[in-house]
């Protein structure tokens, strides 16, 4: 098991951790048969061709830019923190599913590295903003993340975070990203969520101290809560959690620096994707002892049921679990059977991360839909809870049966093209921004979900269900674009195996 | 202006973001020789940025520890081998990122070895701590020239075509309107009888059309600054002239002086162009344009529930310096404070403000050069009243009770509103609305500005008489609810508007800004 130690400033990149990998082509049963004991027999298969991949930082940056009172400064050129505007988009736009009505302007800056400070180091150009950015705004927390050219110049980020610290009287939090550090940039995840429980979460109070002071002096007790590691879509797990007595505190997106300080005090950590979520469940556990709930997240009727029991013997209140699956049974599962008539059958392909893509190839599996394969960005052999009953793939192909033709493709579209054009799904199941065209580009019917929490639960199923059959239904427009599709992909390409770039691994 | 030299809400990308000028090209290949996710963080600057085979199309070395170690120079010539059997392509660009540029990656010496086999290959600088993507866009384009136009040469002979010119105006993404604007000029320019070739955007006729640059008798250059050292480079290299235009022209008067402007050094230059045919041209283009804004007069002068009086523009000098003249003279808005984000390097400066000042001798233009734009967000709160602090902590105490309240569901989503009615003071109007708006699941944002609109600019105690108006990019929308303007997004990087094959320059881009400028103030009378 990996431990966690936030007595350092950079957590150690996936690929050390949890000997993770970007690069395999075979079966999701066989992929786990080689991950055991942490994946001592896995080996990484690299290519001889590469397409631009995602970064760590802008991970990173995804982890702290939602916190609501905080700033994020990039430490590095301007380009480093270019697509950052998309989550101040974002924080906006989902403001109102988290029950915030206005929501402030996302404070987001770059130190703007030039060449001279390449030559003679950029720490008192970062000192330098940080005391302006403290200045503009106030903020409760400063974030820095770092990139490759701070990285590589080897300012001492850390040391001049320490001194704004304690100059301003603030948490100055340096969060260590860099993109060429790692293949995998969930890394940068790991790296955001690091520094958030070495420099902000608190040990926990006693529970006679867990209470605050009205205006008329009044003692307000804290209600009990579980804390979600999740990313910033809709509130699903309130209800449930509400049920079992408890309130629910998302975790780092529309979090506030108070309530991350506190996180320690809840009574369970649960995760939406036990991808993103896994090292700062086992940093809460580790560190601050806050238990982690080992069950893969709810996707699927087995999974939501396993989920739901687990959770209920976790915090002694199994009853209220069996309540919950017989109420949500009786609503929801004539419904997913008259889906489930519709759609059996059918042939899907999905392309996502590693945890979300193992959450669709269980709703694929619950439908009756036949997932011929997948081409997911990387495989965890191992997780940080150390939990085989936490990951989503084990459940995947204990519950629904294994995947025929498993990639990890470290999202590397050519061999996604290579595959849709070779199996032609009848349905594309898409997590991130840029895959599901290739998709329509080919006329196949692409669906992008991109709210994690939409197919959670029993309720999900039918919604997914619902969008999964419209989007069959209506395929005009993929089948106009498919006949007029620009393809800079060479014929020489689609003629081979989508595995042809990938080197032998040794087994 | 920040004094440690940061820069807050950036409005422009830095040098590898001129991959997008590659892209640009029909047919052409971006090879970055960079970290793993220089090519996402441009494709998220510009969000719709893939074109032919940009965005994760875009072959990337993605450097890890092993090549800032050991260098990155065989995976690189690895990449360029696959990279022509993989993709279909007429020429192959290699950019360059901070990590290659700083460990020192030879890359001119693996390029000549395929080179000299015949392929179209490219290499260009563009690490990211070196220049930004305007200042780029030149060095990608001359390092094309130099490496791969040039080789052509003898059969393209300097100057051997009088008719023909080589524009390059908008930058390619940077410019949301660049395929409109260059389609417009094309339009305009082969109407005056030249050939143009315009070089990016399904108007350009590829590698073939930029194998023929020598033979333009002058090149076009539309731009306050970006773009220059492409044509000082040209006139050096193949011994043409340039015409030059400081500013995008917008409307009817500035696309007049244009196109006069063009038409006669043309002829100095020896074309045989038409005098009359320019004339007829310009009347025919003016009479349409004004047909319009005769039509639109009535509504201009008489519509009397509220409409903008004054703007003010965050932009690059060439949208500042055409829109406000634009406004100005043609639709009736007074230009105030304007705000230039662009980086323009401060030896172009004095010429930007001359042209802006030119706009009216009967007022001055405040302007700003400040690549800060939180800065200048920050003076326009003040002008108006609106402290960032003040209505920023108001709502940023409310949000945080709405956590307390326990994250979620309608209790939540209440005391928000609560909040934010009660903290935002200093948006008193807007902030109310917007609660309202929120729990009853419509816009916020249509409804905070028509309450604005509606009140008056109640947004702060101070600023202009009557109803504002911003342009400028996504960044500023909130800017602009909270000084209860309306907002018109026109500059990158914006995610709430879709711009396709839009043009604001030309006859008909300034009847489009009017469309969309009113378009958005009639959304508010809901």
């Amino acid at each position: 098991m990996a431990t966690v130690n936030l007595h350092v400033p950079a957590v150690a990149v996936r690929e050390i951790r949890l000997n993770t990998i970007t690069g395999y082509e075979g079966t999701a049963a066989d992929l786990l048969e080689r991950s055991c004991n942490g994946g001592a027999s896995l080996r990484e298969r690299g290519r001889g061709f590469t397409q631009c991949l995602g970064c760590s930082t802008s991970n990173a940056a995804c982890m702290t830019v939602l916190v609501q009172d905080g700033a994020v400064i990039s430490h590095g050129p301007v380009g480093c923190s270019s697509c950052l505007h998309e989550f101040a988009f974002t924080y906006r736009v989902n403001a109102p599913v988290r029950g915030l009505s206005a929501p402030t302007p996302r404070h987001i800056y770059s130190t703007n590295l030039t060449e001279d400070e390449t030559v003679f180091g950029g720490s008192d150009k970062l000192a330098a903003s940080i005391r302006e950015v403290y200045e503009r705004e106030h903020p409760a927390v400063i974030f820095i993340i770092t990139t490759c050219a701070s990285g590589i110049i080897g300012d001492d980020v850390e040391g001049v975070a320490n001194d704004a610290e304690e100059e301003l009287g603030i948490p100055v939090v340096a969060i260590f990203c860099e993109g060429f550090r790692s293949k995998v940039w969930t890394s940068g995840f790991d790296a955001g969520y690091h520094g958030i429980a070495r420099k902000l979460i608190r040990p926990p109070r006693p529970p006679e101290e867990r209470f605050s002071i009205t205006e008329t002096g009044e003692r307000v007790w804290d209600k009990p809560f579980v804390n979600v590691i999740n990313f910033w879509g809709s509130d699903f797990f309130g209800p449930w959690l509400e049920r079992f007595g408890f309130e629910t505190r998302y975790i780092t997106p529309y979090s506030t620096l108070a309530s991350l300080q506190t996180a320690s005090e809840a009574r369970a950590s649960v995760q939406i994707c036990t991808t993103l979520g896994s090292y700062m469940a086992s940093a809460l556990e580790q560190g601050f002892g806050v238990e982690a709930l080992r069950a893969a997240p709810p996707y699927g009727v087995a999974a939501t049921e396993r989920w739901l029991r687990t959770f209920g013997e976790m915090v002694e209140k199994p009853e209220v679990a069996e309540e919950i699956i017989a109420e949500e049974r009786a609503k929801y599962l004539p419904q997913i059977a008259e889906l489930r008539a519709r759609l059996e059958g059918r042939t899907a392909y999905v392309t996502a991360g590693a945890g979300h893509g193992h959450a669709m190839l269980q709703i694929l599996g619950e439908l009756g839909i036949e997932a011929q394969g997948a081409a997911l960005f990387h495989h965890d052999p191992a997780n940080d809870i150390d939990s085989e009953e936490a990951d989503s793939l084990v459940a995947r192909v204990r519950d629904y049966g294994d995947v025929p033709r498993l990639s990890i493709c470290n999202k590397q579209e050519f061999e996604l093209v290579n595959v849709l054009a070779r199996l032609r799904p009848q349905l594309l199941l898409a997590r991130h921004g840029g895959m599901t065209l290739w998709g329509a580009k080919l006329g196949i019917p692409s669906l992008l979900i991109g709210d994690e929490q939409w197919g959670m639960g029993y309720q999900g199923i039918v919604r997914y269900g619902r969008a999964i059959s419209e989007v069959l239904e209506n395929d005009e427009f993929v089948v106009n674009l498919a006949r007029h599709a620009i393809n800079p992909y060479s014929k020489w390409w689609l003629a081979q195996t989508s595995s042809a770039f990938l080197e032998e691994g040794d087994f | 202006m920040s004094t440690s030299g940061m820069i807050e809400q950036e409005r422009y990308t830095c040098a590898i973001g001129a991959l997008q000028s590659v892209v640009a090209i029909p047919r052409a290949v971006p090879i970055l020789h960079s970290g793993p996710g220089c090519g996402t963080m441009i494709l998220g600057f510009f969000e719709r940025g893939t074109g032919y085979a940009g965005g994760y199309t875009s072959p990337c070395t993605n450097f890890s520890e092993t090549e800032v170690v050991f260098g990155g120079v065989d995976k690189l010539r690895q990449l360029i081998v696959n990279t022509d059997k993989v993709l279909d392509s007429d020429l192959q660009v290699v950019l360059t990122g901070c990590t290659a540029d700083i460990v020192g990656d030879d890359v001119g010496s693996v390029l000549s070895e395929f080179v000299d086999a015949g392929r179209p290959l490219v290499h260009v600088e563009t690490a990211g701590f070196k220049s930004n993507n305007l200042v780029a866009h030149s060095n990608v384009v001359n390092a094309i020239i130099d490496q791969y136009v040039d080789l052509f040469a003898a059969v393209h002979p300097s100057r051997s075509d009088a008719l023909l010119v080589n524009v390059f105006a908008s930058l390619p993404y940077q410019d949301p309107f660049w395929k409109g604007n260059l389609r417009e000029y094309k339009r305009l320019f082969e109407a005056l009888g030249l050939k143009v070739n315009i070089l990016f955007g399904p108007e350009s006729a590829g590698v073939d059309e930029w194998k023929s640059i020598p033979e333009a008798n002058f090149n076009v250059l539309i731009s306050p600054w970006y773009g220059l050292p492409i044509v000082e480079h040209l006139q050096e290299r193949y011994d043409q002239p340039y015409f030059r235009f400081p500013y995008v022209p917008i409307g009817a008067n500035e696309t007049t002086r244009l196109l006069e402007g063009l038409s006669a050094f043309a002829i100095e230059q020896g074309a045989p162009l038409n005098p009359r045919r320019t004339r007829a041209l310009i009347e025919h283009e003016e009479q349409a344009f004004y047909e319009e804004i005769d039509n639109l007069a009535t509504f201009l002068l008489e519509f009397r529930y509220g409409l903008p009086n004054h703007v003010h523009i965050l932009h690059d000098a060439g949208y500042v310096v055409g829109l406000s003249r634009f406004l100005l003279h043609e639709v009736g808005i007074v230009p105030k404070e304007q705000f230039i984000v662009d980086g323009t390097p401060e030896e172009y400066q004095a010429a930007v403000r001359a042209d802006l000042a030119a706009t009216s001798d009967r007022r001055e233009i405040p302007v700003s050069f400040d690549v800060d734009a939180g800065a200048a967000q920050r003076a326009l709160r003040e002008l108006y009243g609106v402290a960032a602090g003040a209505g920023a902590a108001g709502a940023a105490a409310s949000e945080g009770d709405a956590t307390a309240a326990g994250g979620g569901g309608g209790a939540a989503a209440a005391a928000a509103g609560g909040g934010a009615a009660g903290g935002g003071a200093a948006a008193a109007g807007g902030g109310a609305a917007t609660g309202d708006a929120a729990i009853g699941g419509g816009d916020p944002t249509a409804a905070a500005i028509a309450v604005g609109a509606h009140g008056g600019g109640q947004g702060g105690t101070a600023g202009h008489e009557g109803r504002g108006l911003i342009i400028g990019s996504g960044w500023d929308k909130e800017l602009a609810r909270d000084l209860s303007c309306d907002f018109l997004p026109a500059a990158v990087p914006d995610p709430y508007r879709l711009v396709l094959t839009t043009n604001y320059a030309g006859y008909t881009g300034g009847l489009r800004v009017i469309e969309d400028i009113y378009d958005v103030v009639l959304s508010t009378y809901a």
